[in-house]
């Protein structure tokens, strides 16, 4: 019985110099197991708790009138929560000690919340399994233990509580601690431990108990400041760093500077190293690793950091940087083991949104390999679909490649989610089992390219010309035709090759037999992408004015470009969809308004803005400003 | 290997979330109050994108019952770093009769800084709005994702919350919703003091110990100013005080302290026994659930 008395020490010294390491620890496990009475007695027994929230608690303890100070109001916190004495959600604590700081994720242990726990497993180094000492392991803690090991925690820790009710008694712990790790071990976990405990009287918690002798391992708290965690992280020797945003400050002093922004994701970027980009296939050298305190030599694991390469190389937000001897897998058919969240099935062969490090697109479900029974951890290959909480292994088919490795080889980019269209949900949390390399080739091996006698510099210098496309994005009436082709004139008349490409002059032939599915759009962006590919190689400026609705197709358009070498600016036509509707030049908007066309761009079909496009044009602007925008761009990406 | 310090790993992860969200929104902005914590993550977006700028401007939501030294600082800061600052008034929102003033005991604009906030929000088209929220701060804040969703009421669903895996974060949205984004969601406030004494960062100076005249009301200091009219029996002194959160000065309460410089308020900190919300914020007080209350409607 713990009482408000307890509670008056004085607070732990904490040194002003910050604790020099970071862990964070998943628990799991139900009330009935005492896990919210040990993190309160954890975080109470290294006075992380302060007086104010333990007055609270000692307030509600006493309404309720049982007498027992609740330590699992420290940590319910929603009033749902405290309401039915339950945890429903993770919940984040933190507390420190003189050597380590904790972040500590709080997830309920029941099978209904199975997708809880695997959120605050998959981003731990440790997990905390609570076994009931007078129940052993049961299903329960078998589920906890397989969701670690499937989340790739490189630490589990079963912790057998209640060990005053079995009176501290040894052959009951040691039999427990084997049955756990024998079942922990067939799910290959890779680092096990137990540790017998009282978490009511503190036994083993914070101090080693004398009530248990016979135990000489550490105690709780002791063996989360001394788990080798550094390991760890060196483990993913392969550097890595997806890109997450391109940095060109458009300043006089950085006139040329362009940094690829992300965090290192595995192995040490250092200044010097070859690069290779994937899925481009480019390959550079690391010219110089930025930050706000300066440039730094080397980059480890986790550092968010901005790197410049020697080459100008056109790399936009979702490619990865990586060492180009062990480059990522680039795939578009990958099988994976996911976690289903949503209230809502999967559709088998449904299509959702994909989003794997810092790219995002569309996937289809090609197949259910199995699904594991979370009760009993039997594979099922007989079942077609997964539900809220089901675990199970996928096949799936990218729209786009995507850099990937294995979960096993690297928690960052072997992780993805699955994100329905309709209502944004974050559907399932996958892990990469295996990727196949480059599947689906485009193009058939027996056709082979017919290779010009006339290098593409000779022609361009032959005829004074240099090729290169510019994409203009944006809703239906957003300007976009009326910027293309009075930039074309302005430039034919400067004796420049120019031609406009025009989405809806398209439709009267390349693109006439398609309709406005988003397979139909994907092809439509993709055909008018070649076509100003081809006449960017004879030496014409391609301006394309397509609304191009989704990111996706459009990133591969780009880079097909920057496969073939090609200049590509992308322009986003950014008129307010209030004034698109307002001048709807075409009736359009109308006619979906009323219902009569369906799948209409800004209307009852989403159009996915460039997050970091070439030049962004506010559409509303006056046409003069916007084509002299445009030329300049051109100009400073050396296309004019 | 360079092997990171907590700290630096805190950094590291909030400016990958500012990085994150700054690639895949249109139009974020930065909710600066002239804070500690706003001051951090002010700090945190400064270098994310070095050495460009900031590719959103910030916004302030004016009680009109500042502490001028913090609008002096708002003020230097914006400057300093040469971005927008948008400011969203409170006293507007009232003028308008959008809000009522509230009255009575414990009346403060707290709580009227949600409609401010939502208005200037949809006027802007802000679709996504950076905090300095932490998580170690309330019960109902422990259970926040990073990315916290918005439906177009402004209003949060605790219990509908999107999962949030790794570092992998879905800021989809429909038009007129927005996504908060707590950058320093696992930043405790004594990593944010720590921080702000590694950086050598600037503050407000009412963060650290100065004479002022205050009076008690419910075992806190509270400023003796003409926005926080005294009740009967009400005496002002003057002694040496500072302030933990900066806030609404009608209910944010000063604590009594000689630290002056940021060692010693590092200190104070680190030995403290009281959350900084239960000792400075009478609007937390209330109920267990204050908190959550306010956050489903669309506080901060």
């Amino acid at each position: 019985m713990t009482t408000l008395e307890d509670h008056r020490g004085e607070p732990m010294p904490q040194p002003l110099e910050a604790p020099p390491e970071l862990l964070r620890v998943a628990t799991a496990g139900s009330v009935d197991d005492g896990k919210s009475t040990l993190i309160g007695r954890l975080l109470h027994d290294s006075k992380a708790i302060l007086e104010d929230q333990l007055e609270a608690v000692v307030r509600t303890s006493t309404e309720r009138g049982d007498g027992r100070l609740d330590l699992a109001l420290l940590t319910d916190g929603l009033r749902a929560e405290r309401e039915q004495g339950i945890t429903i959600d993770v919940a984040y604590r933190f507390f420190a000690t003189a050597r380590r700081s904790f972040i500590l994720a709080d997830t309920p242990g029941h099978v209904r919340y199975t997708r809880n726990m695997v959120t605050g497993a998959s981003t731990a180094d440790l997990a905390l399994v609570l076994i009931d000492a007078r129940q052993g392991v049961l299903e329960q803690s078998r589920r906890h233990a397989f969701i670690a090991s499937l989340l790739r925690v490189p630490h589990v820790v079963a912790v057998v509580n209640k060990m005053d009710l079995v009176d501290y008694d040894e052959e009951t712990f040691r039999r427990i601690a084997e049955d756990f790790r024998s079942f922990a071990r067939r799910t290959g976990a890779d680092d096990v431990t137990a540790i017998p405990v009282s978490a009511l009287h503190g036994d083993n918690v914070v101090e080693r108990s004398d009530a248990m002798d016979w135990y000489d391992g550490p105690s709780l708290l002791r063996y989360l400041e001394d788990v080798d965690v550094a390991t760890d992280r060196l483990e993913h020797a392969h550097v890595r760093l997806p890109v997450q945003y391109v940095i060109r400050p458009h300043d006089d002093a950085h006139h040329d500077y362009r940094g690829y922004a992300g965090r290192v994701a595995g192995g040490t970027l250092r200044v010097g190293d070859e690069v290779v980009v994937v899925p481009s296939g480019a390959r550079s050298r690391v010219l110089g690793l930025d930050t706000f305190d300066g440039e730094l030599d080397e980059a480890g694991p986790a550092l968010s950091v901005t790197v410049r390469l020697a080459d100008d190389l056109d790399i936009s937000r979702g490619q990865v940087l990586a060492d180009p001897s062990s480059p990522p897998v680039v795939a578009r058919e990958l099988v994976a083991d996911v976690c289903w969240l949503d209230e809502q099935a999967l559709r088998p062969g449904g299509r959702y949104l994909i989003k794997a490090a810092t790219r995002t697109t569309r996937a289809t479900v090609t197949g259910v390999e199995h699904v594991i029974d979370v009760q009993t951890l039997e594979r099922d290959a007989t079942r077609a679909t997964l539900g809220l909480n089901d675990l199970g292994r996928l096949r799936l088919r990218a729209a786009e490649p995507l850099a990937l490795d294995t979960y096993a080889e690297n928690r960052t980019t072997g992780a993805f989610i699955l994100i329905d269209e309709v209502s944004n949900h974050t559907v399932a949390a996958g892990m990469v089992v295996e990727a196949v390399e480059g599947a689906r080739p485009l193009v058939s091996p027996n056709v082979v390219r017919h290779a010009g006698a006339l290098a593409r510099e000779q022609r361009w210098a032959a005829i004074g010309q240099r090729g290169a496309t510019v994409w203009l994005t944006g809703l239906p009436s957003s300007g976009k035709s009326t910027i293309a082709t009075t930039l074309e004139a302005l430039l034919v008349r400067a004796g420049r090759a120019a031609y406009v490409l025009d989405g809806d002059t398209l439709r009267h032939g390349l693109t006439g037999d398609l309709g406005f599915s988003a397979e139909a759009r994907a092809e439509s962006v993709r055909r008018a992408g070649e076509a100003a590919l081809l006449l960017a190689d004879a030496g014409t400026l391609a301006i394309v004015s397509l609304v191009s609705p989704y990111a996706a197709d459009r990133d591969a358009v780009r880079r097909r470009h920057e496969a073939e070498g090609l200049g590509f600016l992308e322009v986003h036509v950014d008129t307010p969809v209030e004034i698109c509707e307002q001048r709807d030049s075409k009736g359009l908007y109308a006619k979906a308004r009323a219902g009569e066309i369906s799948g209409f761009t800004g209307v009852d079909d989403p159009y996915e803005a460039p997050p970091a496009p070439d030049l962004r044009l506010a559409g509303d602007g006056s046409l003069d400003d916007a084509v002299a925008a445009l030329e300049r761009a051109l100009g400073d990406h050396d296309l004019l | 290997m360079t092997d990171l310090s907590y700290l630096r790993l805190l950094e590291s992860e909030a400016i990958f979330v500012v990085r994150e969200v700054a690639a895949e929104f249109e139009r974020p902005v930065l909710l600066f109050s002239g804070g500690k914590d706003s001051a951090v993550l002010l700090r945190i977006a400064e270098k994310a994108f070095h050495p460009a700028r900031l590719p959103f401007p910030v916004m302030h939501v004016d009680t009109g019952h500042n502490f001028p030294e913090v609008i002096d600082y708002r003020d230097r800061r914006v400057a300093e770093l040469g971005v927008r600052l948008v400011v969203a008034s409170v006293q507007e929102s009232i003028d308008k009769g959008r809000v009522q003033e509230e009255t009575g005991p414990g009346a403060s604009r707290n709580r009227l800084q949600t409609v401010t906030l939502l208005d200037a929000i949809a006027e802007h088209r802000f679709d996504a709005a950076f905090g300095g929220a932490r998580r170690d701060e309330e019960r109902a804040r422990a259970k926040e994702r990073v990315l916290s969703f918005r439906d177009e009421l402004g209003q949060w669903d605790p219990s509908g919350q999107r999962p949030e895996l790794w570092s992998l974060y879905n800021g989809r949205h429909r038009r007129g919703e927005h996504v908060r984004v707590f950058p320093l969601s696992n930043w405790t406030e004594l990593d944010i003091w720590r921080y702000i004494a590694a950086e050598d960062l600037e503050l407000p100076s009412i963060y650290f110990a100065h004479r002022r005249s205050v009076f008690l009301r419910d075992g806190m200091l509270l400023a003796d100013d003409p926005v926080v009219p005294r009740h009967r029996g009400e005496e002002p002194f003057e002694t040496s005080v500072r302030y933990r959160t900066v806030g609404d000065m009608a209910v944010t309460g000063a604590v009594a302290s000689t630290a002056a410089t940021l060692p010693e308020v590092v200190a104070e900190i680190a030995s403290t026994r009281v959350t900084e919300r239960g000792e400075t914020r009478a609007d937390d007080r209330f109920s267990v659930a204050a908190m959550e209350d306010r956050k489903r409607e669309g506080y901060f």
